[in-house]
């Protein structure tokens, strides 16, 4: 069989929306596009878990202790599943979960820009678990129907480990709505502030080369903008029943377009932010990331040691 | 005594075995604390995950002695969880220091754990039934903390190295808090005399000396010869400025309205 006919017969499969499994042949382009769509995807969950653990400690109640431990949990262990899944992919390339993990912190693999920002306060926390994770739920539900079996199966028990998550944002959220009025204050304040960044989250409006290439192989079967219409049709009204007031005083519904009007996130810096890892808190992060995987060497070798037992 | 109800009509029951039940609360609370501040931090991503789970168990049964507490007339649970002072949480002090590295939070987990274990055992057959209860059903999970950081500590200590030298410094530090985790207090006698806890502290210590030092022979690690005294009792409300700080962090959001929903 020739190269040709092989890729014939796979994009064959693809087109009757067969899934691809691990040991299959795939082209080499397919393989590159699924590591690096993956592997962000992971090194998001974990260094997702940064931005919450700093109010891990300060969780104002026994159940929201409980419950914001377990939800950061959850991130990383959905960090896990998907670095499994990149570990078979890039084990013909010779890559392995060591070079994964210190990827990051050499900078040679990018991460959603809601987890450069800032977790300034109690209220950052449940807008992180409510829209953040509402968001990703939305980008992450479109991909269940991947053409990656092993990327599917795992998204799916995300999917539904997420759907707790946001309704835990959700229900802090509630809370603080329903407050005082400086919990109010501090509730508004933190949508003012993550605004932008989540609607830069699902990425430029136009059809990049690379995400043409996801959208050939069915990798993934929504755009950008599909997706961010998806997300701002489900949580506009949310936003506002709770009494807030969303910064964006462009943002309406066109009926005849039928779709959602807004001022567009400020592509360029929030596209070096994720590029350079230069956002508010990028570098400090990367740095406790950078000190987890080189610190615990010593632990990991040393479990990896034979013993007696 | 079948219930809360009954304990209150005996002043002297109800002083003791609300005096233990503070040390089991801040015992499980301040370390379940100590260990959620590991996560994203542990040496790899199964660690973090597994580490973040006991975490949660501790805190979860933190929340159970605090609401045996609140039944026995006690404030709300998240009043006793944020806002009593340092001098009335009785906590053992090892339980309250940072948690160093991932040598010292093995091993000290690993010395409370087994320490739980023998406390939980002696109040499964506790004269308060509500506290018994509990005790049998908070020993079996337990049972998974103690496999896990018992393989963690006799595998360090075996490997040699880097990591059998940081253990025995863990240990060199952890002894100087340990003879605070032994022993129920003021009310010990108490305690024992009304079958609160059915064994005396001494007798579990004995036990748990026994425990340990198999531990240490399995790890390759020298017993150390000597107890030392402890600079702080916890289980009398003295304890470090590593607490003070632990409770700050821990109430920051609570203190902004500690009358407010959250």
């Amino acid at each position: 069989m020739t190269e040709q006919e092989r890729l014939e017969l796979f994009m064959e499969r693809i087109r009757r929306g067969e899934k691809i499994e691990a040991t299959d042949w795939m082209p080499d382009e397919y393989r590159q596009l699924l590591i690096k769509l993956i592997h962000m995807h992971a090194v998001s969950e974990i260094m997702g878990a940064y931005p919450e653990k700093e109010w891990v400690p300060k969780a104002p109640s026994l159940r929201r202790k409980l419950a914001i431990m377990a939800k950061v949990q959850d991130e990383m262990g959905h960090g896990q599943l998907l670095l499994r899944v990149v570990e078979d992919l890039a084990k013909p390339l010779g890559k392995n979960r060591e070079d994964l993990i210190e990827d990051i912190y050499h900078h040679r693999v990018k991460f959603h820009n809601v987890f450069h920002m800032e977790a300034r306060t109690w209220a950052d926390a449940g807008v992180i678990g409510w829209l953040v994770d509402g968001a990703a739920i939305i980008n992450q539900a479109s991909l269940l129907s991947t053409s990656y079996g092993p990327y599917a199966r795992v998204l799916k028990r995300i999917c539904a480990e997420e759907s707790f998550h946001m309704q835990h944002g959700e229900n802090i959220i509630l809370a603080l709505a329903m407050g005082t009025p400086e919990q109010k204050r501090m509730l508004q304040e933190s949508l003012d502030y993550w605004w932008e960044s989540l609607l830069f989250f699902f990425g430029p409006p136009e059809v990049t080369p690379a995400a043409e290439r996801m959208l050939y192989y069915r990798i993934r079967t929504l755009t950008n903008e599909e997706l961010r219409q998806k997300f701002l049709d489900k949580y506009v009204p949310r936003i506002l029943s709770i009494g807030l007031t969303i910064p964006d005083p462009q943002l309406h519904y066109d009926k005849e377009l039928k779709r959602w009007i807004y001022t567009m996130p400020d592509w360029e810096k929030f596209g070096e932010i994720v590029k350079k890892n230069n956002g508010p808190k990028s570098r400090e992060r990367i740095e406790l990331r950078r000190q987890a995987h080189e610190g615990g060497r010593w632990v990991r070798e040393a479990m990896l040691t034979k013993t007696a037992v | 005594m079948e219930s809360a109800e009954q304990a209150q009509k005996n002043e002297a029951y109800l002083l003791a075995l609300r005096d233990l039940l503070y040390q089991l609360a801040d015992d499980e609370l301040t370390l379940g604390h100590r260990d959620s501040e590991w996560l994203g931090l542990s040496p790899d991503i199964e660690g973090d995950v597994a580490f973040s789970s006991v975490a949660q168990d501790e805190v979860g049964h933190a929340v159970f002695y605090f609401e045996l507490l609140h039944e026995l007339g006690e404030k709300d649970p998240d009043r006793l969880a944020f806002a009593r002072d340092l001098s009335e949480r009785k906590n053992a002090v090892l339980l309250e220091r940072e948690n160093g590295d991932w040598a010292y939070s093995i091993a000290r987990h690993f010395m409370y754990d087994v320490w739980d274990d023998l406390r939980l055992e002696a109040l499964t057959e506790s004269s308060y039934v509500p506290l018994a209860k509990g005790a049998i059903k908070i020993r079996r999970e337990e049972y998974y903390h103690l496999l896990h950081m018992h393989s963690y500590f006799v595998r360090l200590g075996q490997a040699g190295k880097e990591a059998k030298k940081r253990l025995e410094l863990a240990v060199k530090a952890i002894w100087k808090d340990i003879g605070g985790i032994f022993g129920f207090g003021v009310y010990e006698q108490k305690l024992v005399e009304f079958n609160i806890i059915t064994k005396p502290a001494e007798e579990l210590k004995q036990r748990w000396v026994k425990r340990m030092q198999q531990a240490f022979a399995e790890a390759q690690l020298t017993w150390p010869d000597s107890w030392e005294p402890v600079q702080y009792d916890g289980r009398r409300g003295e304890h470090s400025p590593e607490l003070e700080q632990l409770l700050q962090t821990m109430s920051e959001v609570y203190r902004i309205d500690p009358t407010a929903r959250w």
